[in-house]
């Protein structure tokens, strides 16, 4: 069975944090959810997890029992072990069995959490309370995992183990879904879904939303002039230039490039602030 | 439900200045307040001033204490000696009548000393006193018969010597557990907001009533482990007596802990953050010490404010406590705060489930996660 939500929306007030949008959650698929601060990422994890009701839209989810879920702040009891952390989700999921034991040790094994397991949750690094939460989360196979930015302020090499165990609980047939804030991140998904103030900016296979990217992408070593300011910005050493027309930059040292998907997110991105304008104008 | 109750206890286990707190504070509050709260005045500071000083001043007994005497002193003097604190009472003779200051600022003090004041009257107006009087103005040989009524017996049943202690321990286990029970269990809730852990709380397969019952379960344990305590220290420190049943009392204290743990974990519920929890903590315990009749009587509070100490578990338990404890009443005496006592802590259990399901269970534009953005880390 497809988990997932359909024209779900959400309003805190007057701020509308979710609005329209659509999401499939097929099984043993990772998708993910990116965007900016405030764009509405834990408001569609909380949805879709059930910490959340929405106020329009239809929500496919499984029992209570069968969801795991790792909200941002990572579900880590700070004065409570490794160890006892795990005992109190397989307590709760009634998950018992050497089965179980055994599935928890590989976890920890793999996560570099096994030394660690008589350590108090608050006394953990900000990369193995995280991996901690991950591992709480999928400990009782759930059918539908909920990843709100697992790997937000985490070191690369926690974010391999992260990525380890994310890729393991969808080889083993949940429905996962991650919010990051990192676009490298999402070329690893079946399906990305970018959000944007509420709104779903972008969607699709990684490669499908690079190819629906409109308008030319220039490089180039020199700044923009300050009339296309507004479409251009900083990647390394090198400024990208977007030109919406599709146009082509005549200039020295302008020359065109294929995008990736950090170039269509962001001009996805882009767009949305022209339609802002735009309608704020008129 | 086992396993909130296990992982409570285990967070318990390792909050050990709480825990220790849970257990010294209160014998520590049971020692200073059955010392510290008691009514007897035992010694009223006392100035006899005008002509008659020195003579009058003989006559002064205890609980009056006399401090000085100044046959020259007046109205005036006694008044200043008042003000600065010198004494409680002030007699001033050598008047048409003796005139009597009592310093009211100090109410249990000047309740004594109307009191002291009124016996010696009656002393100085005794019936024997009166004859020897009479006698000194009749012609000689005429004899005086007065048949003099005996006083009255007065036998004070359950507390004989009086002792404040014996009325205030009961109570104060009360008292006690008020205190402990809904200041610790109303942090409750509110730690596992700050920590972010509410949101995965509420998608978990549990339910209100195992959340409930799962922080109340470790401090009423500990809180029941409180209340033998207190009392055993009670009986053994100030001699409280236990003249009823054992079993009704232990029902009534299991009773008044589970209302006041649900009052705790309510409180707990409805706050953000743990310095709310305690402010409005507070608010719940302050108005059961001061109108449960703990300390006033009920019949003596205005009917404007007395339905408030109705609506308080506390007013029930001292009932009980010392119903059982003082005057060894059965069941049949005491079933009216037994059913008040149940009834509260029907209401106050509902709205903590129903609160506990509309935390849990989101409504649309609620839930876990909306209330929690306002703690760690908890991002949009």
């Amino acid at each position: 069975m497809t988990f997932g939500v359909r024209g779900v929306g959400l309003r805190y007030g007057s701020v509308q944090a979710l609005a329209a949008v659509d999401l499939d959650l097929p099984p043993g698929e990772v998708r993910v959810v990116v965007g900016g601060d405030g764009a509405g990422k834990t408001t569609l994890l909380g949805i879709v997890a059930g910490a959340l009701a929405p106020a329009e839209g239809a929500v496919r989810r499984p029992a209570a029992a069968r969801i795991g879920y790792l909200p941002a702040s990572s579900g880590v009891y700070p004065d409570l072990s490794v160890a006892e952390n795990l005992r109190f989700v397989q307590a709760a999921y009634g998950a018992r069995g050497p089965e179980v034991a055994e599935r928890r040790r590989m976890l920890l094994e793999r996560a570099g959490l096994l030394a660690v397991e008589g350590r108090l949750g608050g006394e953990l690094s900000g990369g193995m309370r995280q991996k901690l939460g991950v591992i709480r989360a999928m400990l009782h196979r759930p059918d539908l995992l909920v990843l709100d930015e697992p790997t937000t302020g985490v070191d690369p090499l926690s974010r391999r183990d992260l990525w380890w165990l994310i890729a393991h609980a969808a080889a083993e047939g949940s429905a996962v879904l991650v919010a990051t804030t990192y676009v490298d991140e999402a070329e690893r998904a079946t399906a990305l879904l970018l959000l944007d103030h509420g709104r779903a900016a972008a969607s699709g296979a990684p490669d499908a939303v690079i190819a629906a990217m409109p308008g030319t992408l220039m490089v180039g070593d020199a700044g923009p002039d300050p009339a296309e300011a507004a479409f251009a910005w900083r990647r390394g050493r090198a400024w990208r230039l977007w030109r919406p027309d599709g146009s082509l930059r005549a200039g020295a040292g302008w020359r065109a490039v294929a995008p990736d998907l950090q170039d269509a997110v962001t001009v996805a991105l882009l767009r949305g602030e022209m339609a802002a304008r735009q309608g704020g104008a008129a | 439900m086992w396993a909130m109750i296990v992982k409570e206890f285990l967070q318990l286990r390792r909050d050990r200045r709480t825990l220790a707190m849970m257990v010294v504070l209160p014998l520590m509050l049971l020692v200073i307040f059955g010392y510290a709260a008691s009514f007897d005045v035992s010694r009223i500071s006392t100035v006899v001033v005008g002509p008659g000083a020195k003579a009058f001043g003989r006559q002064i007994a205890s609980p009056l204490h006399l401090v000085g005497t100044d046959p020259r002193g007046d109205l005036a003097t006694a008044r200043s000696d008042l003000q600065d604190g010198t004494a409680d009472v002030a007699f001033i003779t050598g008047g048409a009548r003796t005139v009597v200051l009592v310093n009211g600022a100090d109410l249990f003090t000047a309740r004594a000393a109307e009191t002291a004041v009124a016996r010696l009257t009656a002393a100085q107006a005794s019936p024997a006193r009166l004859m020897a009087e009479i006698q000194t103005v009749l012609p000689p040989g005429t004899t005086l018969s007065l048949l003099e009524p005996k006083p009255p017996r007065v036998d004070v049943l359950y507390n004989p010597g009086l002792k404040t202690a014996l009325v205030m321990v009961p109570g104060l286990a009360g008292v006690i557990l008020v205190f402990i029970g809904t200041l610790i269990a109303s942090l409750g809730v509110v730690r596992e907001r700050q920590a972010g852990t509410l949101e995965q709380l509420a998608v978990m397969p549990l339910s209100p009533w195992d959340v409930l019952i799962g922080k109340i379960a470790p401090y009423f344990i500990v809180a029941a482990v409180d209340l033998t305590l207190v009392l055993g220290v009670g009986m053994w420190l100030f001699g409280v007596p236990m003249h009823g049943s054992w079993i009704l009392l232990i029902l009534g204290a299991l009773l008044f802990l589970f209302v006041t743990l649900s009052i705790g974990v309510l409180v707990s519920s409805v706050s953000q953050n743990q310095g709310q929890a305690i402010q409005l903590a507070m608010m719940t315990v302050l108005p059961q010490i001061l109108l449960s009749g703990l300390i006033f009587p009920l019949a003596s509070m205005a009917a404007g404010v007395r339905w408030i100490a109705y609506l308080l578990p506390l007013t029930y338990f001292v009932q009980i406590s010392r119903g059982v404890m003082l005057m060894g009443q059965p069941l049949p005496d005491l079933w009216q705060p037994f059913l008040y006592l149940a009834a509260l802590g029907a209401v106050v259990v509902t709205v903590a489930t129903l609160r506990f399901r509309r935390l849990l269970n989101p409504a649309p534009g609620g839930g876990a996660a909306r209330r929690s953005r306002t703690g760690a880390g908890t991002r949009s």
